[in-house]
């Protein structure tokens, strides 16, 4: 273990080399179907929509092959027709924000209701939790369009909620839920609270109660216990669960169509309109790829903070 | 009985939050349930129950475009799955169980990033990158949605596999070697009847995933290739049909079905791959 | 045990770890290992003793040197295609595999025929008295019984080398025992060249044949049983093997006997391994058993002070220091101070048996 025999040691031996290669390139071979599929069918595509932003609108649909950046101008700001001056394009701004706030607020509500709830389900004992955790499980994993149908089924002016309230007496007309940011709010934190519950679940799971039990020996009380103790270890299971369910309320298509109508579209909506009936493919590009970057920050936002948490991810 | 306490102090009760998480299991169901008893009502709508009926099954069940949807649906889920499930297992046992290697991140980043991407913006750069494959070959049969499905399928396929193989001891593989077995029959004889229940999981999500997909369907699909979720988001008007209520909640009995399945396949560990 | 080399392990070297943080685990190792021997590595945690036997059995490549098998270079073959089998320390015995199947493995890989896979198994189960227990799952046995398939499975494919990592390692002490001795019987009946791997010293001084000592990625000394504890050459044999007193002093003359001196002035005879070895300062080892305690005026005797005395049963150990403060242990039986005249603080003096003390290198 002299020093000259530690600069030698980097001079791996030829066979040490071939192994090595040999274990790389077997790995890198078996990873390389998956890597293929989901080049064609992912992530390659991804790169052409980057590629389209930067072109001219085509006719009817496509693109031309001119470069420009008049799409991702676009995003932002109008040209008048008449006078060639630049506003703010108000529409677009409007569907950002309420793609921003929508999510925000779902993600919140889904916080308010999720956590009594996962807290509830890992503090029940053995078996009963197992059924508990089942329960949340079974609207995770049903169809996100079925539960935005059931959701759709209880809101609508004919629905579950207006029958009810006129039956009561207490409204005569129908109250205008459907089509509204309101409708939209209620079916995403429905549909994305499974994705809060269960992280959180996770976390709490891995609680040591202990903990709680030297907080109340140390004169907290319910309240201090719980913001003292519980919420700052629980806290990576918070950010992830807050991440999982921003992430896809911000992209958010399905929910939006059924329940907001024509009017009340988020960003989604209004990216799939620039490929439908908007014929322009370029605007469309370049909203994905700034759909792509809030989320991609967003992500970066949560890795940071689990490995400042000291989290295992 | 002088104590005004009634019960002992309990360490893990917090106020509010029994009944708040009570209240959220009630507000998840009751649009399933109220979803379910209507799909057997003979009406109309959802407004009264009138008679117990399961005409709307029937009804839908000799829809030929449901039979074809849902036909359609299966026979996507079934290739998709299946693709996925075994370039999954090839690729986790080429990423798990081995020193780090120059690309594996890039590898690891290739493989969730379905799970990563807005499904939105995949299903527009799936929809303009095929758009222009269509064109130039003419063909526009399954085969783009296989593949489509088969893609964002992977991850889902890889999470239960790779939490398999992580779990598995090193060394039984290296006992096979060192006991004559090639590296294809120590794949054969240890490791593939060891990672089988993963690989069954794995499979289990990729096909339901599959089955339930929307938004890249509708941007993928050709005319006239329909699968169940986007005939029933096609269906959809101001109200959701009593027939489409009816698949809805077949589709349900499907999923309660196959996670029962799958939460006894897998013990106690919970199917989310987190 | 013949003379005829089994496996030789020439100028082999192994690093782990990446550039700036490399970690030589072994560092140009040169072993002999002769047909049908049993043949034990020794040496404290983290040496290089697993290593070493996983490079003999193929599941890692060499920094630098050669693995031969035979004669024949076997340094870039597969572990399947080497005639070695292991007895993993964790067993490693295929869960999903009955113990019929574990045992059969082998040679099933190898494309035998169902009877000979069957009747071999049969004999090997019989060898670790394990027939009973055939179709049973390696989860539904003891730790002791599960060793035993390990080893069955090792065994049967007939491997011309077999090696053990540790197997005794999880078991209880009696069990332990036992099975040292089952092993040894083992060896003798299969004629089979076993590499045994432990950090135990008794257990390798019981059953091996030869003993490899390690240290830090060296192999410091091969032999006997016998020379390793009689004659260590250097003062980590000396003190991993058996418990050892160490002196230092000034060595004078030639040959195979020197006298040292003590700073003190005191002197006595101490013999060396190496001749060539020049005079100077040197240490010098000497195991308990070899320090007499003798009455302080006895001539030739080194003055020395007792400073604790603990008895075990028949045996007792006197704890001394010598007028340099060194300490020093001697081992005497107790029936040798009837007189009680041994007691903390007095004042007696130390002489070594013949050929006791030993210059050793560092
Ligand atoms: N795969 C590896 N990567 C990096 N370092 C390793 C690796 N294997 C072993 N080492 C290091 O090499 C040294 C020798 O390890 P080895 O396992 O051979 O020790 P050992 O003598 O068998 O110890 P023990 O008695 O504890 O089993 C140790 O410092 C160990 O940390
Ligand atoms: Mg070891």
């Amino acid at each position: 273990m002299t020093d000259t025999s530690t600069t030698n040691a980097r001079q791996l031996s030829d066979l040490e080399v071939r192994a090595e290669k040999e274990r790389v390139k077997r790995n890198w071979l078996l990873s390389m179907p998956a890597m293929i599929l989901l080049l064609l069918g992912a992530s390659g595509p991804l790169l052409i929509v980057l590629v389209y932003s930067f072109m001219t609108p085509g006719d009817y649909s496509g693109v031309i092959w001119t470069p420009t950046v008049k799409a991702w101008f676009q995003i932002f700001f109008t040209v008048d027709i008449f006078d060639d001056t630049v506003r703010l394009a108000d529409a677009h701004l409007t569907i950002f924000g309420r793609s921003l706030r929508l999510s925000l607020l779902t993600t919140l509500l889904t916080l308010i209701f999720g956590l009594p709830t996962a807290y509830f389900i890992a503090t029940r004992p053995g078996r009963q939790r197992t059924l508990w955790l089942f329960l949340i499980t079974i609207p995770f994993w049903t169809n996100l369009l079925i539960r935005t149908f059931a959701i759709l089924e209880v809101i609508r002016n004919e629905g579950l909620i207006n029958n009810f309230l006129r039956w009561l007496g207490v409204i005569d007309e129908p109250i205008q839920i459907l089509y509204t940011d309101t409708a939209v709010l209620i079916g995403m934190a429905y549909v994305y609270l499974p994705l809060m519950v269960l992280p959180l679940y996770a976390a709490i799971d891995r609680f040591d109660f202990r903990l709680v039990e030297a907080g109340y020996d140390l004169y907290a009380n319910r309240w201090q216990v719980l913001r003292r103790v519980i919420l700052p270890i629980v806290k990576p299971g918070i950010i992830a669960g807050s991440i999982l369910v921003f992430v896809p309320s911000l992209g958010a298509y399905v929910t939006p169509r059924v329940l907001g109508g024509g009017k009340n579209m988020m960003i989604g909506n209004f990216i799939e309109l620039q490929f439908g009936q908007g014929r322009n493919w370029p605007l469309g590009s370049s909203l994905s790829i700034l759909l792509l970057l809030v989320v991609a920050v967003a992500l970066l936002f949560y890795v940071r903070a689990a490995n400042r948490g000291g989290s295992d991810e | 009985m002088s104590n005004k306490r009634t019960k002992p102090f309990s360490i893990k009760y917090l106020p509010g939050f029994t009944p708040v998480a009570l209240v959220c299991f009630v507000l998840l169901y009751a649009p399933i349930v109220t979803m379910v008893v209507y799909s057997f009502n003979s009406g109309q709508s959802v407004a009264l129950f009138e008679d117990f009926s399961v005409a709307w099954y029937f009804a839908a069940a000799e829809n030929e475009l449901v039979q074809e949807a849902a036909l359609r649906s299966l026979i996507i889920a079934a290739f998709a799955s299946g693709i996925a499930t075994v370039l999954a297992t090839m690729a986790a046992l080429g990423t798990t169980r081995t020193k780090n290697y120059p690309g594996r991140t890039l590898i690891y980043l290739m493989i969730n990033q379905p799970l990563m991407v807005p499904e939105v913006v995949t299903a527009v750069a799936l929809l303009i990158f095929f758009a222009s494959i269509k064109v130039a070959t003419g063909y526009s049969g399954l085969a783009y949605l296989i593949l489509a499905h088969a893609a964002f399928c992977v991850p889902f396929a890889y999470l239960p596999i790779r939490a398999r193989m992580e779990g598995m001891d090193r060394a039984l593989e290296i006992a096979a070697a060192d006991l004559y077995a090639t590296p294809w029959k120590t794949f054969r004889r240890v490791t593939l009847p060891l990672v089988a229940p993963g690989i069954a999981a794995g499979a289990m999500l990729a096909f339901v995933i599959s089955l339930d997909d929307v938004i890249i369907t509708e941007f993928v699909k050709s005319a006239g290739q329909d699968t169940l979720p986007t005939y029933m988001l096609g269906q959809l008007r101001r109200a959701v049909t009593p027939e489409v209520n009816a698949i809805s909640s077949a589709l349900l009995a499907v999923t309660v079905i196959l996670l029962t399945a799958f939460f006894l396949l897998s013990g106690r560990n919970s199917p989310v791959g987190k | 045990m013949s003379d005829e080399v089994a496996v030789r392990a020439e100028g082999v070297s192994k690093v782990f770890g990446s550039p700036g943080n490399e970690l030589r685990a072994l560092d140009d190792v040169t072993v002999d290992i002769r047909r049908n021997e049993f043949f034990t590595l020794l040496g404290p945690s983290g040496c290089g003793k697993t290593t070493l036997l996983r490079l003999i059995a193929g599941f890692e490549t060499p920094s630098a040197g050669a693995i031969m098998l035979d004669g024949k270079d076997i340094t870039v073959d597969p572990p399947f295609k080497r005639p070695i089998n292991t007895v993993f320390q964790s067993y490693a015995l295929f869960p999903h595999l009955t113990v019929g199947q574990n045992v059969g493995f082998g040679l099933e890989m190898m494309g035998r025929s169902n009877s000979e896979i069957d009747d071999t198994v049969e004999k090997m189960l019989a060898l670790v008295q394990m027939e009973a227990m055939r179709n049973r799952l390696p989860t539904q046995l003891s730790g002791g019984q599960q060793q035993r398939v390990a080893l069955a499975r090792a065994l049967a494919p007939q491997p011309s080398v077999l090696l053990l990592d540790e197997p005794l390692s999880a078991l209880d002490l009696k069990l332990r025992k036992q099975m040292q001795i089952e092993l040894k019987r083992m060896q003798m009946e299969t004629g089979i060249t076993f590499i045994f791997v432990t950090h135990d010293q008794e257990e390798a001084l019981t059953m091996s044949d030869r003993i490899g000592v390690m240290s830090a990625g060296n192999i410091l000394q091969i032999g006997s049983p016998r020379e390793i504890y009689n004659s260590p050459q250097n003062r980590f044999v000396a003190s991993f093997i058996g418990e050892s007193n160490f002196l230092e002093g000034t060595a004078s003359g030639t040959g195979a006997k020197r006298r040292v001196a003590l700073a003190d002035g005191h002197s006595f005879e101490a013999l060396v391994a190496d001749e060539s070895v020049s005079d100077g300062k040197v240490t010098v080892a000497v195991r308990p058993e070899f320090v007499q305690v003798v009455a302080a005026d006895t001539a030739d005797a080194l003055p020395a002070t007792v400073t604790n005395i603990v008895y075990f049963g028949t045996d007792m150990h006197c704890y001394m220091s010598l007028n340099s403060g060194t300490e020093v242990v001697a081992r005497v039986s107790a029936d040798a101070d009837r007189g009680g005249a041994l007691e903390t603080g007095a004042k007696v003096g130390i002489t070594f048996a013949p050929d006791g003390p030993r210059i050793v290198g560092d």
